[in-house]
């Protein structure tokens, strides 16, 4: 069992907690794990990407070589694009649908969509809305871990698991409305990608 | 022993704590904060058995590290790379003096300037302050690092460096964590008088430092962090270094075919290139930073047998830091099936946060230098968030130098006649490198209006407390700046209209003035409040 995920999104969106999770997981699951995280200036705002490689032997990497990649997941859809070219043939990209418009010269975003569903594997999901539905817009990035919760080769009970390990100290309702926000966007995933 | 799941500073904290840590101490400075703030929020030193602090600046953070280190006590700065150009005069004189307790300065390089301005090798330094530096290969080795580098340090009478990179810093992984070792007790060294460097002492200090040398070379020599295993297929050696050797290892998934050599410890000892140069025809040298062993290998005029190639050569790419396929690419290894990178994504440079008070200085500066006096004034700025006051919709300042040069580089600007020349500094990068440039200033009346942005925290690292401590008026009127103009106004847009005309005001003034914008750093509040209310996100 090998996995190598793309994490992509913008500063602030809680991406680093996905990595948390994933970790929190992986490691639950016995697995030899390197997660490269982003730190620093390019937090503010700008683009933040994370390398997640786990595997039930030795990882060496912190870096996914290109062409590798099982899986990109993004919080933004043009992010998602951004990081193509570390697609495996037969990986997927599932991001969410909510471009975050923070520079002058964003692209159409018909064209993204449309570059994006010229793949073969892609789920498009509505993140925001799905978090709203689960309680805030502050759960979108539990919602794309549970769009991708289908192909990162973890149990959906660790995945659980890690999320309530990483929000332990928060209060109940917090919790739980990520989990309801996982489960939607599980969801939807296996709806889009008919899996 | 446990498994835990660490980032590489974090392994390297906690190696440093198991292996009898009594002090602390850092400027932060990204790729290298966590491994001090981890120390920090530590059991160990929140029960007072280390002693963690966060310091004015890298050059003090040593300097505290090599008095503990005196007393007989294990220590360690942790910097990033350009910290150690602030400590450099430190670091050079106190290898000369020698450590007692264990002394190590941790340094965190940063190939491809991810948040820095250049991205030196400090493999450079520990050479020419001829010291050992330990240079780990990933999480675990960074957490065994500190235990052997401690007792590299006591045995030799030396500091001793250790060298991570970004990728390792902040790439977490599994990590077995072993036993703990005791704090040294309190011990004065036998021979004090080495720690007076008056040339007739330095002297000899130095001539032993030079003698010890193989003593250094026989350390590396043995040590199971260089290693040699040999290959079937000669036909290309491969050295690497550091993580360099996580990307070699990753290409080679079934085991590496050739003749590889691992190095982890420097200084390097001849006799550890032996046997891969006698047994290839060609070698690739894999390091992330300057190409340092290449260079030696190499030598001039450049050696023929074997060729050695690297980022000298250009077979690897000359700056920015490594991966996997430049590797595999310099190997000749064929690259597998992968989609042309998209075209259509823009650039998306980081911003100052929405509502950020350095934006409403920044307008208020932009009005007053840009848009007035003909528009020849220029701002000189300095490290922090608000650099990013270079990028749109703000194009508020003109540079961004290191450390403090914001104040310094008006000042010389002024001398030669510029005006306005305006210096924009943070609170705690003034305290950091800015207060003896102010001293200058006002010792030869400069032309210039400096603004220090005082958001009452070291931002841009995630928050740690600022040094000034909103003494910032009476450390400028200890300086010297006149009271009358040294003018504190509040970072808010709805006050900019009367912090414009303030500013004005002391542009105009034919000498050297202080602004003091306040207002403390969202981030920094919001996550005061966060303490309070639980997000979704963290």
């Amino acid at each position: 069992m090998r996995r190598n995920v793309v994490l992509a999104g913008v500063g602030g969106q809680g991406l680093l907690s996905i990595a948390a999770v994933l970790g929190e997981a992986a490691r639950a699951e016995g697995l030899h794990l390197k997660q490269a995280e982003v730190h620093g200036m390019a937090q503010r705002g700008g683009v933040v990407e994370s390398h997640i490689r786990y595997a039930d032997a030795p990882v060496h990497s912190d870096l996914i070589r290109e062409g590798t990649a099982d899986l990109i997941l993004s919080l933004e859809p043009m992010e998602a694009l951004r990081y193509m070219h570390f697609l495996s043939e037969g990986g997927a990209i599932i991001t969410s649908d909510a471009p975050v418009e923070n520079i002058g010269n964003y692209p159409e975003l018909g064209e993204i969509f449309e570059e994006l569903r010229q793949l073969p594997h892609v789920a498009i999901i509505e993140a925001d809305r799905l978090a709203r539905e689960a309680g805030s817009p502050r759960c979108a990035n539990m919602v794309m871990l549970g769009a991708g919760s289908g192909r990162l080769g973890l149990s959906e009970a660790s995945l659980r698991a890690g999320i309530e390990a990483i929000f332990s100290g928060k209060p109940n309702e917090i919790i739980e409305m990520n989990l309801r926000g996982f489960g939607l966007g599980l969801k939807a995933a296996a709806e889009a990608l008919g899996s | 022993m446990s498994i835990r799941l660490l980032l590489g500073d974090e392994a390297l904290a906690q190696g440093a704590i198991d292996a009898g840590l009594s002090g602390a101490y850092a400027y932060p400075g990204t790729p290298s904060t966590e491994i001090t703030q981890y120390v920090i929020d530590s059991d160990a030193a929140r029960s007072g058995r280390i002693h963690a602090r966060w310091t004015a600046n890298e050059k003090t953070s040593l300097e505290a590290a090599l008095g503990m280190s005196f007393a007989g006590k294990r220590v360690m700065a942790s910097m990033k790379h350009v910290g150690l150009n602030v400590a450099a005069d430190v670091f050079m004189n106190a290898v000369i003096a020698g450590a007692h307790g264990g002394l190590i300065v941790n340094v965190a390089d940063d190939p491809s300037m991810h948040s820095s301005q250049n991205e030196q090798d400090s493999r450079m330094y520990a050479d020419m302050a001829l010291v050992p530096c330990i240079e780990p290969a990933d999480q675990q080795e960074a957490y065994a690092a500190p235990a052997h580098a401690f007792e590299l340090s006591e045995r030799l009478r030396t500091p001793v460096l250790i060298r991570l990179v970004t990728r390792l810093a902040h790439s977490r992984a599994t990590v077995v964590v072993g036993e703990t070792t005791s704090p040294n007790e309190m011990s004065l060294p036998e021979d004090e008088r080495r720690f007076i460097l008056l040339p007739a002492i330095a002297r000899g200090s130095y001539a032993a430092l030079v003698e010890r040398q193989p003593e250094f070379l026989a350390e590396s020599a043995r040590s199971p962090l260089n290693a040699f295993e040999d290959g079937d297929d000669p036909s290309i050696g491969i050295i690497a270094c550091g993580i360099g050797v996580n990307y070699v290892r990753e290409i080679f998934s079934e085991g590496c075919p050739h003749p590889f050599l691992k190095i982890g410890q420097y200084p390097l000892p001849e006799s550890l290139f032996t046997p891969i140069l006698d047994r290839c025809e060609r070698i690739l040298v894999v390091e992330d930073g300057y190409p340092i062993v290449e260079r030696a290998l190499r030598g001039f005029p450049v050696r023929l047998t074997p060729t050695v190639i690297g980022r000298l050569s250009g077979h690897l790419p000359r700056t920015g830091e490594l991966s996997p396929q430049a590797i595999a690419d310099a190997l000749g290894i064929e690259r597998l099936p992968a989609l042309t990178e998209s075209e259509t994504p823009a650039g998306r440079p980081p911003s100052l946060c929405p509502g950020c008070p350095h934006a409403d200085t920044c307008q208020v500066i932009t009005d007053v230098v840009r848009n007035a006096a003909g528009g020849n004034g220029r701002i000189f700025s300095d490290i922090g968030c608000y650099t990013l006051g270079a990028l749109p919709p703000f194009n508020a300042i003109d540079t961004c130098v290191e450390m403090g040069a914001s104040i310094t580089m008006a000042r010389g600007a002024a001398d030669a006649g510029l005006h306005p020349a305006v210096s924009l500094i943070g609170d705690s990068t003034f305290t950091h490198s800015g207060m003896t440039g102010l001293l200058d200033c006002v010792n030869d009346g400069s032309n210039v209006t400096i603004v220090i942005v005082d958001n009452s925290t070291t931002a841009m690292t995630g928050g740690q407390p600022s040094a000034a401590e909103n003494r910032l008026v009476s450390i400028c009127q200890g300086l010297g700046v006149e009271p009358a103009h040294i003018r504190v106004v509040a970072a808010m847009a709805h006050k900019h209209e009367e912090n414009v005309a303030i500013l004005k005001e002391e542009v105009d003034h034919p000498g050297t003035s202080v602004v003091i914008a306040q207002r403390e750093c969202i981030q920094t509040a919001r996550r005061k409040a966060k303490s309070k209310i639980a997000g979704g996100s963290t």
